[in-house]
């Protein structure tokens, strides 16, 4: 979302898109956060493989797994799936 | 542009139409059959078949289909056609306003058929009147004649790039469709070279780059998707906009059409017929205005100040051009082709009310639906309307706004 919206004059028509979905964070939808933890993940990669916004990766690096909140609608499908209970959603501003 | 040479052919309605398209350079057209349109598609295929179009031809399984199909045409910049009737435009109905939403130019001839139930395949409008606010030009020929000129309009009508709005010419079924008519011909080259080659506008793509508002691999851009309470309203009102550029452009068009062809249809909007003196006033459209041309003919030949306005566009509505042929008449009685059940009337009539509204001297204005399902309106029928507005125009009085003619009571 640009900080000054545009007016119907200056909008491309029949809905072209003038900027790259990246850049809509879908995150703003969410009410519950999925909260991860370490100890209990088995690093399945279930919640990865289940997530249907592509939100979860997992970084060898570190061996974390990557929430991106900005495009995490928090569905819950991850933790419904995760077989460790290792994912619990939280009420937004309860986290 | 001079006056070019044309060639008389018997035509019916649908043949007529599909000439008119053979004609203009249609890249692709995707349509089902369907009573009365048949013959429209059937005769196109034939065209394809024996290679005297350069046209893709989808044979697809729906009318829902057909639209989406010649919306994705159309998107990709391609001149796109299809053709439908009653049951067929409402399956059309959800992708209708993809259509004009996704500003595709298609071009579609509505062969005007009664809806079910029960079922009837022949003429009335309540098909393209369910349609009314979908976002589409909708135009109304009242012979073959004009769909075929009116068919070669609507290109150029829809593609101009101020308008970009798919249109809808309507051509009532059976009435028109399947009746021999003389139809005056085009050239082919006058036809292609008026139509010209299909333009698309620049628009701003993902990426901020100009690019063709059109559907190309090599320049990608994503068309109509998600679009919620942030800028679906913005959308809608450009849609508004293009509309009401319409209404010009129909004009020019129709104009500059005139001058190759030497034919008018009043001013491409609404057509005034005997008008300028005349106290009381029918509004219709459709097929219907030439008996009632007859009937105002044999009227003015008693000395009774008879006339007609045929509405050509009902969408866009040429508002103006309603207001300044019907102000001031004594009494105007508006016939409608279709119910609007438990509207207080037909939709034409709620459309002519309403633009009449403010004018200070508006007439008293009746309304009656006629001819549902194909009930053949009858010049003695359109002379009861004549002679019930002569009673308003004395009086001053309207006994029922509503009425039905040529119904058993």
């Amino acid at each position: 979302m640009s900080p000054q919206p545009k007016n119907w004059k200056e909008i491309p028509l029949g809905g072209a898109c003038w900027k790259s979905s990246t850049e809509y964070k879908t995150g703003d939808w969410r009410s519950y956060k999925p909260i991860w933890n370490s100890e209990k993940c088995t690093r399945c990669m279930f919640c990865h493989i289940y997530c249907p916004e592509g939100a979860i990766k997992y970084e060898p690096e570190t061996n974390d797994m990557v929430f991106d909140y900005d495009f995490c609608k928090g569905c819950g499908i991850c933790a419904n799936e995760c077989p460790a209970t290792a994912i619990e959603m939280v009420l937004e501003g309860k986290e | 542009m001079a006056k070019v040479e044309q060639k008389i052919v018997p035509l019916n309605g649908d043949n007529a139409v599909a000439y008119a398209v053979k004609q203009c350079d249609v890249d692709v057209v995707a349509a089902y059959p369907i009573t009365p349109q048949t013959i429209i598609v059937e005769k196109f295929s034939e065209y394809v078949a024996d290679g005297e179009v350069d046209t893709a031809f989808v044979c697809v399984e729906s009318e829902h289909t057909a639209m989406t199909c010649s919306i994705t045409a159309s998107a990709t910049g391609a001149r796109t056609f299809t053709a439908t009737a009653s049951a067929g435009l409402a399956l059309m109905h959800e992708m209708l306003g993809v259509a004009s939403g996704c500003r595709t130019p298609v071009v579609m001839s509505v062969v005007n058929r009664a809806l079910s139930a029960p079922i009837n395949i022949h003429c009335d409008h309540s098909d393209a009147m369910c349609e009314r606010d979908i976002g589409w030009i909708q135009i109304y020929a009242e012979n073959s004649q004009e769909a075929y000129d009116s068919i070669i309009q609507a290109f150029k009508i829809a593609e101009n790039l101020d308008v970009m709005l798919p249109t809808m010419v309507g051509l009532d079924g059976f009435v028109l469709s399947h009746t021999l008519e003389n139809v005056s011909i085009l050239p082919d080259d006058a036809v292609k070279k008026f139509v010209g080659e299909r333009q698309v506008p620049q628009v701003m793509n993902h990426e901020g780059e100009l690019v063709p508002f059109k559907l190309d691999p090599a320049k990608p851009l994503t068309i109509g998707p998600l679009d919620l309470h942030d800028y679906y309203f913005e959308h809608k009102r450009q849609q508004e906009e293009s509309m009401i550029k319409a209404l010009d452009v129909i004009k020019k068009v129709h104009d500059e059409y005139s001058k190759q062809s030497g034919r008018t249809y009043g001013n491409g909007l609404v057509e005034a017929y005997r008008l300028d003196d005349a106290e009381i006033v029918t509004v219709c459209m459709g097929s219907t205005a030439g008996t009632v041309k007859t009937v105002v003919d044999e009227l003015r030949e008693k000395g009774i100040k008879a006339g007609l306005l045929r509405i050509r566009a009902f969408r866009p509505l040429p508002v103006k051009d309603i207001i300044s042929n019907l102000a001031g008449k004594k009494a105007v009685a508006v016939m409608d082709r279709a119910c609007s059940f438990g509207g207080n009337g037909g939709p034409l009539f709620h459309e002519i009310r309403h633009a009449v509204y403010d004018v200070p001297n508006r007439p008293k204005l009746v309304n009656y639906v006629y001819g549902l399902g194909g009930r053949d309106m009858q010049p003695h029928m359109i002379e009861t309307i004549y002679n019930e507005l002569q009673k308003i125009a004395q009086t001053g009085q309207v006994e029922e706004t509503v009425q039905f003619i040529g119904l058993r009571e």
